[in-house]
C-alpha cells in the first residue's frame, strides 16, 4: 500500500517540477495559495468518498448534496436569520440523516448502491432548485459574517482555512480507519461481507456508518464550498463533484470493488487532481480539454498500476507454493 | 456389451494424492435405464464429468458407437448424443422456454442480420415440448416455471440435441411427489423411443422404480451390479457401503455432561414444514450425517444466528435464546467453522493474526483503537497450540496449505470462550495429516467441556470421530445412533429416509 503512495508521490512531483519548469507562475505564492484552497475543498468530499467505496459501494449524489445543503445553509444564514453556528449543524445533521437514509436502502431493503445514490442525486438537484425558485442563492450586499467567514474562507499565513480543515479531517479519518476497530470492521465488510458476518461484524450498521460520515462530511464541504463561492446556482453548482471525489478515491488506490484504500492515497489524488485542473490553465491548454487530460491520467495511472501489482505478483509467485509444499514434507519429518 | 451406446473400459482418474477413479467399466445398452449409486464422494460427479467432457480421465477409454476415445471434449459429447439434466439447472431466467431450449442453435433470418427467427423457434420446439406432455407453452418466462418445469425444460433442451443417452444428476432433488411421479412417466416414454437415461439418485426407491439395471460405485470403483429382478433399497445399500473404515475414535476423557443446546421443534427456511429436535451435551462430539442437501448447513445456519428461525426454540445451557445475527451467537459462545472458509471463514488477503483477531475484536483494542501487539501476542500463541505452519502471523492468509487455513478459522474461535461449536464438514481439502491434527483438537475442546456439533458428509469421519450421530433426512432427525450401533449401514437407511428395525 505505501509503495502505491510513493509512486503517487512520485508522480505529483514529476507533474509539479514539469509545469514549474514551463511556467515559473505555478510556483507564485498566490497560484499556490489558490490550489491549496481547491485541493481542501475538494479533499473534504473525497475522503468521505473514500468511506463509502473501501465497502464497495459508491456515492453519486454528493454533487447533489453540495447544492442541496449550500443552497440550505445560504439560506438559513442570509435570509432565515439562523445564528450561523446552528446552521452548520442543522446543515450536517441533514447531511447525517441523508447518509442513513442511503444506508438503510442500502442494507436492509438491499437496493444497489448505485441505484440508490443515483436517485439521490436527482432528487436533492431537483429539491435545490425548487427550493430556490431556481434562481441563484446568495449573501445580501453588505451581510457578512466574520467568524464563519475567517473559519472557512480565511488564510493564515497564506494558508487557506480549508486545506487546513482537510489536513485535521484526515489525520482524524486516518486514525479511525487505520488504527480504529470500526476501520478494521470497515475493510473486512469490503473485502468479504460474508465472512465479516461470521466473524460477528453487524455488517449493517458497518455499512450505514460509512454512508452517514461520507454524507456527514459532504455536509461539510457544501459549507466550505458555499462559503467559497458566495453564491449558488442550484443547477449548477457541484455538478460532477462526485466524479472528482471517486476519481481521487481510484486513483488513491481504493478498489471500487471494496476493501482497498487508504486517506494518505486519496490527499495524493486529490492533490494530483487539483495539480493536473492547474497544469491546464497554466499550460494554455484549452480549458475545454480539462476533463478529458483529467481521464487520460487516471486511466495511465490505474492501468500502470495494474500492470506493476501483476509484475510483483509474479516476481513473487514462487513463494506461497513453496510454503504450501514446505507444510506436508515438514510433517513427514516429524513422523 | 454388444451394441452399447456407450461403453467406458477401465476408466481412472487421479488427482494428486486422490484416487477419484480406478478401472471403472461401464456399459449403457440403447433404449436402457441404468441407476447408478455409491455414496458422497464414491465418483459419481467424476465420472459424470468425464462423460461430459469437462474433465480428462487419466486412464481408459470411452467407447461411443464403436468408436474409441481417450477423453471426450464438450463437443464430442454433445456429437455423441450425450446430453445432460444437472442438479443446478443452467436455464436463464429472463428467456422463454423455447428460446432456452435452443438457446445457442436459434433459426435465424434476414441473412447476415442473423435475427432470430421466433415464428421457426416455436414451431420447432412445440413438437418437443408435446412429446414430453408439458402443461406450459413455449413462450412462458423459464422464471415462472416451477423446478420441475424448468427440469422438463432442460429434457426438452436434450431431445432437441437429438440426444440419445440423457444423464440425470439427482433429478429428484427438489421435486415433490407428483413432479417425480411425472419425471418417472417420461423416463418411461424416453426409454421407449430408444433413448437411454442414466438415473444418479440417493433417492433409492426411485432409482428401483425406474432403472433397469443399477451399478454401484464406491471408492471410485464399481463395486457390483444389480439386475431388475433384484432391485431391492436393502441390496443397493449392502453394496454401497463394507469398505474398511480406519479407526479415528478417540475416546472421551469422561462421560457426556449436561445439555448445552437443545433445539426443540426448530424449522429453518428451506424445510419449513419439518422440525429439528436434538440436543448436544458438554464434552460430546455429536456427528451430524445426512445426504448432501438434506439441510444441515440450513441448521447449522439457523443456530448461529445467521438465518432466522421458522419456529421452535433454541435453548443454551436450558435458557432460551433469540439469535438474530451471528454476533449474538457468538458473545453467547456459539461458534461456526463454517463449510466454505474461502468465503464465510476467512479475509483471504489478510494477515494471519487480523483474521484470527476479527471476531474478538474488543479484547484487542483501547478505547477503540486497535493493539497489533496484542493481536500479535494472541496468534502467535495460537500459532503455537494449533501447530499452523506459516513463517509469520504476519502473512497472508492465501499463502497457508488448505489444513492450516483451517486451523486459522478455529483459532478464531479458540481466542475466546466457546461453549459450543459448529464444525461444518471440518476437513473437507484438508490433507491427512492436518486432518488427523483437526480431529485430535476437537476431541482436546470436548474434553475441555465444550459441546461439539460436527456435519460431516464424510462416512469415515463421522462415523471415526462421533460419539454419537444424529442423521438428516429432508430437514428433519431421521434418528440417533449411540456407538454400538454405529455402522454405514444404519447412518444409510437413516440417511435415504428408512426405518431402523
Amino acid at each position: 500500500m505505501f509503495k502505491k503512495d510513493l509512486g503517487l508521490f512520485l508522480l505529483i512531483l514529476v507533474v509539479g517540477t514539469a509545469v514549474a519548469i514551463i511556467n515559473p507562475r505555478f510556483l507564485s505564492p498566490i497560484n499556490l495559495s489558490n490550489t491549496a484552497n481547491l485541493i481542501g475543498l475538494f479533499g473534504l468530499f473525497s475522503l468521505a468518498q473514500a468511506f463509502v467505496i473501501i465497502t464497495g459501494g459508491i456515492e453519486l449524489s454528493v454533487g447533489s448534496i453540495i447544492a442541496l445543503l449550500g443552497v440550505i445553509f445560504v439560506d438559513l444564514i442570509a435570509n432565515v436569520g439562523l445564528p450561523w453556528q446552528a446552521a452548520v449543524i442543522l446543515v450536517i445533521v441533514i447531511g447525517v440523516i441523508m447518509g442513513a437514509v442511503h444506508g438503510f436502502l442500502i442494507t436492509f431493503m438491499r437496493l444497489q448502491p448505485f441505484v440508490v445514490t443515483l436517485c439521490g442525486l436527482l432528487i436533492y438537484r431537483g429539491i435545490a432548485r425548487y427550493y430556490t425558485e431556481d434562481a441563484t442563492a446568495g449573501f445580501a450586499f453588505g451581510q457578512s459574517f466574520p467568524t464563519l467567514e475567517w473559519l472557512t474562507a480565511g488564510r493564515t499565513l497564506g494558508v487557506p482555512h480549508s486545506m487546513i480543515a482537510f489536513i485535521l479531517t484526515a489525520i482524524v479519518l486516518a486514525i479511525l480507519l487505520h488504527r480504529s476497530v470500526f476501520g478494521r470492521y470497515l475493510f473486512a465488510v469490503g473485502k468479504n461481507e460474508e465472512a465479516a458476518r461470521y466473524s460477528g461484524i453487524r455488517t449493517r450498521r458497518i455499512i450505514i456508518a460509512a454512508y452517514v460520515i461520507c454524507c456527514g462530511l459532504t455536509a461539510l464541504a457544501a459549507i466550505y464550498i458555499a462559503m467559497y463561492t458566495r453564491s449558488i446556482s442550484p443547477a449548477s453548482h457541484g455538478n460532477f463533484y462526485e466524479l472528482y471525489a471517486i476519481a481521487a478515491a481510484v486513483l488513491g488506490g481504493c478498489s471500487l470493488r471494496g476493501g482497498e484504500g487508504s486517506i494518505l492515497g486519496v490527499v495524493l489524488g486529490t492533490i494530483l487532481l487539483q495539480v493536473l485542473q492547474n497544469l491546464v490553465n497554466l499550460l494554455g491548454i484549452p480549458s475545454s480539454l480539462n476533463f478529458a487530460v483529467m481521464g487520460g491520467v487516471i486511466l495511465i495511472g490505474v492501468l500502470a498500476d495494474q500492470q506493476l501489482t501483476r509484475y510483483r505478483k509474479s516476481r513473487l509467485a514462487g513463494r506461497p507454493e513453496h510454503a504450501a509444499h514446505a507444510a506436508p514434507a515438514e510433517k513427514a519429518v516429524a513422523e | 456389451m454388444a451394441g452399447a451406446l456407450l461403453e467406458l473400459i477401465g476408466i481412472g482418474k487421479t488427482y494428486p494424492g486422490v484416487t477419484a477413479l480406478d478401472g471403472v467399466d461401464l456399459a449403457v445398452g440403447a433404449g436402457e435405464v441404468l441407476g447408478l449409486i455409491g455414496e458422497n464422494g464414491a465418483g459419481k460427479s467424476t465420472l459424470m464429468k468425464i462423460l461430459g467432457g469437462v474433465t480428462e480421465p487419466s486412464q481408459g477409454r470411452i467407447r461411443i458407437d464403436g468408436r474409441d476415445y481417450a477423453s471426450l471434449t464438450v463437443g464430442d459429447a454433445m456429437a455423441g448424443g450425450i446430453a445432460f439434466v444437472h442438479q443446478e439447472l443452467n436455464l436463464f431466467d429472463n428467456l422463454d422456454v423455447a428460446a432456452n431450449v435452443f438457446i445457442g442453435r436459434e433459426p435465424l433470418q434476414g441473412g447476415w442480420l442473423k435475427l432470430i427467427d421466433r415464428a421457426a423457434l416455436h414451431t420447432q420446439v412445440q413438437p418437443i415440448l408435446d412429446r414430453l406432455g408439458v402443461d406450459f407453452a413455449a413462450d412462458t418466462a423459464v422464471a415462472e416455471l416451477s423446478l420441475a418445469q424448468m427440469q422438463l425444460v432442460e429434457i426438452a433442451k436434450a431431445l432437441s440435441l437429438k440426444a440419445r443417452l440423457v444423464i440425470m444428476d439427482e433429478p429428484t432433488s427438489s421435486l415433490t411427489l407428483s413432479e417425480t411421479d411425472r419425471l418417472m412417466r417420461v423416463i418411461a416414454d424416453l426409454k421407449s423411443a430408444g433413448v437411454s437415461v442414466i438415473f444418479i439418485s440417493h433417492r433409492l426407491n426411485e432409482v428401483e422404480r425406474c432403472a433397469d439395471r443399477v451399478v454401484v460405485l464406491r471408492d471410485g470403483r464399481v463395486v457390483g451390479e444389480l439386475d431388475r429382478g433384484h432391485l431391492k433399497p436393502d441390496a443397493m445399500i449392502r453394496l454401497m457401503i463394507g469398505r474398511d473404515l480406519k479407526s479415528l475414535y478417540l475416546p472421551p476423557a469422561r462421560p457426556p455432561g449436561a445439555d448445552v443446546l437443545e433445539l426443540s421443534d426448530l424449522r429453518t427456511a428451506t424445510y419449513p414444514a419439518r422440525a429439528v429436535s436434538l440436543s448436544v451435551r458438554a464434552g460430546e462430539i455429536l456427528g451430524l450425517a445426512g445426504l448432501v442437501g438434506s439441510g444441515r448447513t440450513e441448521l447449522a445456519r439457523v443456530i448461529f444466528g445467521i438465518d432466522p428461525r421458522r419456529g421452535g426454540a433454541i435453548r443454551l445451557n436450558g435458557e432460551a435464546v433469540a439469535l438474530a445475527a451471528p454476533r449474538d451467537a457468538i458473545d453467547r459462545g456459539i461458534y461456526l467453522v463454517p463449510e466454505d472458509r474461502k468465503r464465510s471463514g476467512l479475509l483471504l488477503d489478510v494477515s494471519i493474526a487480523g483474521n484470527i483477531s476479527l471476531p474478538d475484536m474488543l479484547r484487542h483494542s483501547t478505547a477503540g483503537i486497535v493493539q497489533p501487539e496484542s493481536e500479535t501476542r494472541n496468534a502467535e500463541r495460537q500459532r503455537e497450540s494449533l501447530n499452523i505452519r506459516t513463517p509469520s502471523v504476519a502473512s497472508e492468509v492465501n499463502a497457508l496449505s488448505g489444513g492450516n487455513q483451517q486451523k486459522v478459522v478455529l483459532a478464531k474461535w479458540l481466542s475466546m470462550q466457546p461453549r459450543l461449536i459448529i464444525f461444518d464438514e471440518p476437513t473437507r481439502g484438508v490433507d491427512v495429516g492436518a486432518k488427523n491434527e483437526i480431529y485430535g483438537l476437537m476431541r482436546q475442546l470436548a474434553d475441555s467441556g465444550v459441546a461439539i456439533l460436527m456435519i460431516s458428509s464424510d462416512m469415515e469421519e463421522v462415523i471415526g470421530v462421533s460419539d454419537r450421530i444424529a442423521v438428516m433426512h429432508e430437514g428433519a432427525i431421521g434418528g440417533f445412533l449411540d456407538r454400538s450401533r454405529f455402522s454405514e449401514h444404519n447412518v444409510l437407511q437413516l440417511a435415504v429416509g428408512n426405518r431402523l428395525n
